[in-house]
């Protein structure tokens, strides 16, 4: 990675041309962004790039958040998006965004029709309540959008572990 | 439903102050709960699939045998951690992970792992997961009894700026709420656990030095004979509780 | 290279056509960069990427970031076409690729 790192200049650069590209760069890549503690790119960028202009339908996912997260530390995400999954249609990528986090794309999971449901699972850090945004982008150009209000709970009992 | 709430927040109180333990599950969230039943998403699962690679690894002296050399499958672990800790025959109290500790120098000839490595906590791990279920049952007769007794003293003890003994939070207090977190009972029948909190597994006396901190005491060092009486007193405490290890606490 | 502990929870034969879950695990601290100024700098060190293949062709691939908790769990599904070895990669900043693969036998 570090033999051949885009300077920040290249990043933003290419960030600044997603709009238009077919499709957008899942995550940042370069050393320089990586190695940062908070990412260049604020949520609404991020969003937006992902999006390149196609209006999102608020329809088709289930996301399965705890209302109420116990440990920011750890956090179940299960995301299923309605889809038959045939070679023709089908969701072909689903991102997780965080409204609040340092880094605001948390996850991009790569489907193929191989994979029969469009179902996946993962557990997320979250650093503060806050919205936790899933799009997931058809293999038709489609794009779906939901959302999720985590309410982090701190607890009594830390050691700084 | 109103009434029904009420009824049980009666039923809890009441369940509270007549000094039943509840097992620290039932002070779990559903989804906490399932977590800790699921091992294909348990994370304290990796250190119990490591610590069966350990149970057959070849000790540094290949002239010893492994751990399965000696004592068979992992499975014959079956109940083990349910009896810990116990006074060994030279009359020192040792609970699992020292028990393991003392296999590996004595009997294997390497070194000790090392209090809280991942080694030493894997093993423990995956032998207690062998007693998941099973009713904690350890004795307290004979040369166990002096050690109960202190544990029992230090539960007791008021200790730190706080001025807090353990028995404040975890009898009197217990069902209500610091915070976030929900006091339990404070027995120790999930441990070694994977705490969110530090995002992997820690032994019992890693969360009580976490109490002892809290309370703003001095922590006392991992196998220590205060924390090992009171890892005594705690599982006489939890006594006929189900073993829950490798369990998942906030 | 060093080893990495990893748990893969699959069935072992499926029906053809049939939907199978597939749940991975793995020991991670999933370490954050730190840039902060008075700390010392130390770079991000995650499992950046996580790909699966099933018979030699890429069925499932994540991309991750620091924002994925410690001990990286991740849930997805294939459907089950011929007996053959699922392949799973766990790509760390640094280069470091870890493996695990498993057989599902396809009746």
């Amino acid at each position: 990675m570090a033999d051949k790192a885009p300077t920040r200049r290249m990043v933003a650069a290419g960030l600044a041309a997603m709009p238009f590209a077919v499709q957008a760069q899942p995550m940042p890549s370069s050393a320089a962004e990586v190695n940062r503690s908070r990412s260049s790119e604020s949520y609404a960028d991020a969003e937006r790039a992902l999006l390149a202009g196609r209006t999102p339908i608020a329809a088709g996912i289930t996301l399965d958040v705890p209302k109420l997260s116990e440990n920011g530390n750890s956090v179940d995400v299960l995301i299923k998006v309605d889809s038959a999954m045939t070679r023709e249609d089908h969701v072909r990528a689903i991102h997780i965004l965080s409204e609040q986090n340092p880094f605001p794309r948390v996850a991009t999971f790569n489907l193929t029709a191989r994979a029969g449901r469009a179902e996946v699972a993962t557990r997320i850090r979250l650093a503060t309540t806050q919205n936790i945004v899933v799009l997931a982008e058809t293999s038709r150009g489609a794009v779906h959008r939901a959302e999720q209000e985590v309410i982090v709970i701190l607890g009594a009992c830390v050691d700084g572990g | 439903m109103r009434a029904g709430a009420a009824l049980l927040a009666c039923c809890w109180a009441a369940t509270a102050f007549a000094g039943e333990v509840r097992a620290p599950r039932a002070f779990l969230s559903p989804e906490l709960q399932a977590l800790q039943d699921d091992p294909a998403r348990h994370p304290g699962w990796l250190w119990v699939e490591q610590g069966e690679a350990l149970w057959r690894a070849a000790p540094p002296d290949p002239g010893k045998q492994t751990c399965a050399g000696c004592h068979g499958d992992i499975t014959g672990m079956s109940g083990v951690a349910a009896r810990y800790p116990s006074v060994a025959s030279d009359g020192a109290l040792l609970n699992l992970e020292l028990r393991i500790e003392r296999c590996r120098t004595e009997q294997q000839g390497a070194s000790a792992f090392g209090d809280e490595s991942e080694a030493l906590l894997s093993l423990t791990a995956a032998i207690a997961a062998r007693s998941r279920g099973q009713p904690v049952n350890v004795r307290i007769d004979g040369p166990a009894a002096a050690r109960l007794a202190e544990g029992r003293r230090l539960y007791s003890l008021r200790q730190g700026q706080l001025n807090l003994s353990c028995q404040q939070c975890h009898e009197e207090n217990v069902g209500k709420r610091l915070r976030g977190d929900i006091i339990s009972h404070g027995v120790g029948t999930g441990y070694p656990a994977y705490r969110l909190e530090w995002n992997g597994l820690g032994s019992l006396h890693r969360r009580l030095r976490a109490c002892s901190l809290g309370v703003r005491a001095v922590q006392a060092p991992f196998a220590s004979p205060d924390y090992l009486a009171l890892e005594l007193f705690l599982a006489d405490k939890a006594r006929g509780l189900a073993v829950e290890a490798p369990g998942i606490r906030r | 290279m060093a080893d990495i502990t990893a748990r893969v929870t699959m069935p072992t034969s499926a029906r053809k056509g049939e939907i199978i879950d597939i749940k991975v695990l793995v020991r991670h601290a999933m370490d954050r960069a730190v840039d902060a100024q008075g700390l010392k700098p130390s770079p991000r060190r995650i499992i950046h990427s996580f790909r699966a293949s099933y018979a030699g062709e890429e069925i499932f691939r994540m991309d991750l970031s620091s924002g994925i908790a410690s001990n990286p769990f991740i849930s997805f599904t294939t459907v089950a076409t011929e007996t053959g070895v699922i392949a799973f990669e766990w790509l760390e900043d640094g280069g470091a690729v870890y493996s695990r693969a498993a057989t599902l036998v396809v009746t």
